[in-house]
C-alpha cells in the first residue's frame, strides 16, 4: 500500500503547488464554453478528441458538425471543422470524403438533427456505405430550444411541448435509429452508448475507437448512438439525470453493440 | 480548335470537366437531368466524382463538403429544384465557399429566384447567363474562375434549348489567369496545430486562434464582400444596332438570341432597332444598358415571364420609357419552349412596339 505524502503545515511549501497531470485533451481549445452541469454531451466530445489522438488520425481528421448544443465545440476542437445547416451533416461529410479518400470524417448530430431534421440524410449514407463515422448525441429533446419533443423523445417524457409526457395517440412513437440502421447493408459497425456512468463512458470508449477503425479500414458506415443527460431539457435535478437515463431513455434505445461486420 | 457537333448538355458538361470540375452531385429533373448524365459518364474518366443524390438537398450537400475541401465542385437542377436548395445556398454564400450551380431553367419565370435568391439573410451570388452553346461553355468556365476568386457560389442560367440544341463547339480549357490559393480549405492537415481550420457560417474562426474575430465583424466583413463583388465583377453585355436605335430590346438568355437574329432581319428592313443583352444578370450590368439606351427613344424589355429583369432595366434607365413586351409562354410540358418564341412573332411585335413608342413620342 501506498502512503500519500503529506505537505507539512508548520510552514509554507518549498515549491509552487502545481497541476499533477492535465487531463486536458490535447485536441481541445481550452476556454468559456455555454454547455449546463451535467450534460452528457462534453464527454463523448473528449472521447472523440482523445481517439483522434490516440489512433493518430489527427492530421488528416475533420469533424462535420450540426445545430443543436454540441455546435459550440466547432470551436473549441483543435480538429478542422466543417460546419454543416441543422440535419446535413451527412451530405456534407459524403462529399468531404468522396472528393479526399485520405480523410478521416466524422459528423456530430443531436437527435433533432440528425433523426427529425435530417432522417434521409442518415439513412441514404448509410445506404451507399459512406466511409465516415456518424456520432448521434441522443438525449430524447432538443436541448438547445429549451426542452421540446424530439423524434427520440420516449413516451411518457415530459417537454415543453408534450407537457402531460409523449402519448403514442397524439405524438407518435419514439425512432430508435441505431436499430433501422442495423438493417441497412451498407452500415458496417453501429453501436449505442450512454455517459451516465464512468462505466458506460468506458465502453463508449471503445464503441467509438471500433467506429473510427471501421472507417480507417473503409469497411462501411460506421455509427455510434449516444445517450446523453440532459437534466435542462428533462426539468429534473443535475444529480438525477444519469438515473433517469437508465430508467427512460435507455429503456428503449438499449445500450449496446447492435452491428458488427468485423464480429467473429 | 477542336470543334465537335454536339448537344449543350455534353458540351456544358465537357467544359466544366475542362475547367477542372471533379465533383457533381445532382437529382434527376429535365433539362438539367441531361448535364447530370453527362458528368456521370464523364467525371470518372477523369478521377472525378459523380454523385446521385437522394434529393436537391442533398445533392448541394455534398458539393458543399467537396467544395469546402477545396475541390472545384458543381450542383445543380432547375427552378423548382432549387427552391430546395436556397437554405444551403445562402449558407454557402455566408460560410463563402465557392461552388458553381448548374441552372437549367424552365422558361424565365426564375429569374428574380436566381438574381434575388429565394434563401434567408443578407447574401449574393453572382449570375451568368449565355444565350448560345459556345458561349456557355466560356462562361461555365468563367463560374470556377469566378467562384474561386470571389469565393463565392456562381450561378450558371441556362435553360431547356441550350440544353437541346446541338452547335459545333471547341470545349478546350480557357485559362482566365491565376485564382488565389485556397489556404482555407480542409483536408486535416491543420488539425492539431492549435489553429485548425473551420468553414462555416457562423464562426469565422476557432476559439484562441490571433485570426479570431467576433461574430458582428464576420457579418460586417460579408457586407464589405458584397459590395466588393458588386462594384469588382466585370459587367458583360452584347449590343447590337443601338448608335442609331430608336428602340433598343433588353433580353438575356435564349429570348436574346431569337431578339438577336430578329434585330438584325429588321434592320435589313431598315427599320431601326438595336439591342442590349445582358450575360451577368448579378451584377446587374446597369450602367452598359443605361449606355445602350443612351441614344433611343425608349427600351422594350423582352422576357418569358410577366416582367422580372424588366424591374432591373427600370432601375438602370430612369430618363426614357421602359416598355415591358414578354409574357408567359409555356407550352404544355412547361419547359419554355414557347410559341411566342417565333421569329416571324417576334418581328411583329417589335415592329408594333416601335410605332407605339413613335406614336407617344411623337
Amino acid at each position: 500500500m501506498t502512503s500519500i505524502p503529506l505537505l507539512p503545515a508548520d510552514r509554507p511549501p518549498d515549491r509552487p503547488s502545481r497541476l499533477v497531470d492535465d487531463f486536458t485533451p490535447r485536441l481541445l481549445l481550452p476556454g468559456e464554453h455555454s454547455f449546463c452541469p451535467g450534460c452528457g454531451e462534453p464527454a463523448v466530445m473528449r472521447a472523440v478528441a482523445e481517439l483522434v489522438d490516440e489512433l493518430e488520425m489527427t492530421t488528416r481528421s475533420v469533424g462535420v458538425i450540426g445545430i443543436g448544443c454540441y455546435t459550440g465545440f466547432a470551436g473549441a476542437l483543435d480538429i478542422e471543422v466543417l460546419q454543416a445547416l441543422h440535419g446535413r451533416a451527412p451530405s456534407l461529410a459524403t462529399g468531404l470524403k468522396r472528393s479526399r479518400p485520405d480523410t478521416i470524417v466524422f459528423t456530430v448530430q443531436g437527435d433533432g438533427d440528425m433523426v427529425n431534421e435530417g432522417l434521409q440524410e442518415v439513412l441514404h449514407s448509410a445506404a451507399r456505405g459512406e466511409r465516415i463515422t456518424s456520432i448521434l448525441l441522443n438525449n430524447g429533446v432538443f436541448g438547445e430550444t429549451g426542452g421540446h419533443m424530439t423524434a427520440t423523445t420516449v413516451l411518457g417524457q415530459r417537454t415543453k411541448n408534450t407537457l402531460e409526457g409523449r402519448n403514442a395517440p397524439d405524438h407518435g412513437y419514439p425512432i430508435r435509429l441505431s436499430d433501422i440502421l442495423a438493417g441497412i447493408d451498407g452500415t458496417a459497425y453501429v453501436a449505442r452508448g450512454a455517459t451516465n456512468s464512468a462505466g458506460n463512458v468506458s465502453r463508449l470508449r471503445r464503441m467509438l475507437r471500433k467506429a473510427f477503425e471501421v472507417q480507417a479500414a473503409g469497411l462501411g458506415f460506421s455509427f455510434v448512438e449516444v445517450l446523453t443527460m440532459c437534466p435542462t431539457g428533462w426539468f429534473i435535478e443535475t444529480e438525477e439525470a444519469p438515473d433517469y437515463l437508465s430508467n427512460s431513455l435507455a429503456e428503449v434505445h438499449t445500450i449496446g453493440v447492435v452491428k458488427d461486420i468485423t464480429a467473429a | 480548335m477542336n470543334r465537335r457537333l454536339m448537344e449543350g448538355s455534353e458540351a456544358i458538361a465537357e467544359a466544366m470537366v475542362a475547367a477542372g470540375c471533379r465533383f457533381f452531385s445532382g437529382y434527376p429533373m429535365t433539362p438539367f437531368t441531361e448535364v447530370l448524365e453527362h458528368m456521370a459518364r464523364l467525371l470518372p474518366t477523369v478521377g472525378g466524382v459523380n454523385m446521385n443524390a437522394e434529393s436537391e438537398l442533398e445533392a448541394v450537400g455534398m458539393a458543399w463538403g467537396a467544395a469546402a475541401g477545396g475541390t472545384r465542385a458543381a450542383t445543380g437542377s432547375v427552378g423548382q429544384g432549387l427552391s430546395l436548395m436556397q437554405e444551403s445556398l445562402a449558407e454557402l454564400c455566408i460560410a463563402r465557399v465557392p461552388l458553381v450551380v448548374i441552372n437549367m431553367a424552365r422558361g424565365q419565370g426564375d429569374y428574380f429566384q436566381a438574381t434575388r435568391g429565394g434563401g434567408h439573410g443578407d447574401y449574393r451570388h453572382i449570375v451568368l447567363a449565355p444565350a448560345d452553346i459556345p458561349e456557355a461553355v466560356r462562361l461555365v468556365q468563367l463560374a470556377f474562375h469566378l467562384a474561386d476568386v470571389w469565393r463565392n457560389p456562381v450561378t450558371f442560367l441556362g435553360d431547356y434549348y441550350l440544353a437541346h440544341v446541338q452547335e459545333a463547339v471547341d470545349t478546350s480549357r480557357i485559362d482566365f489567369g491565376p485564382v488565389p490559393p485556397k489556404d482555407w480549405a480542409l483536408d486535416g492537415s491543420s488539425s492539431g496545430t492549435g489553429h485548425a481550420r473551420i468553414v462555416s457560417p457562423i464562426m469565422p474562426a476557432k476559439r484562441g486562434g490571433a485570426e479570431r474575430i467576433s461574430y458582428a465583424a464576420h457579418l460586417e466583413s460579408l457586407g464589405t464582400h458584397v459590395h466588393a463583388m458588386a462594384s469588382g465583377v466585370d459587367p458583360l453585355v452584347e449590343t447590337g444596332f443601338i448608335d442609331d436605335a430608336e428602340l433598343v430590346v433588353a433580353a438575356y438568355g435564349t429570348p436574346a438570341r431569337y431578339i438577336r437574329y430578329v434585330v438584325a432581319r429588321l434592320r435589313d428592313e431598315g427599320i431601326p432597332v438595336g439591342f442590349v443583352r445582358p450575360i451577368t444578370l448579378w451584377p446587374f450590368p446597369a450602367e452598359a444598358v443605361a449606355q445602350a439606351a443612351a441614344g433611343a427613344r425608349a427600351v422594350a424589355v423582352y422576357e418569358l415571364n410577366t416582367g422580372q429583369m424588366y424591374d432591373d432595366v427600370r432601375l438602370a434607365v430612369r430618363n426614357i420609357p421602359v416598355h415591358f413586351i414578354g409574357g408567359l409562354s409555356f407550352d404544355p410540358s412547361g419547359f419554355g419552349i414557347a410559341p411566342d418564341l417565333g421569329v416571324e412573332n417576334l418581328m411583329t411585335k417589335l415592329r408594333r412596339t416601335l410605332d407605339d413608342v413613335r406614336r407617344q413620342s411623337a
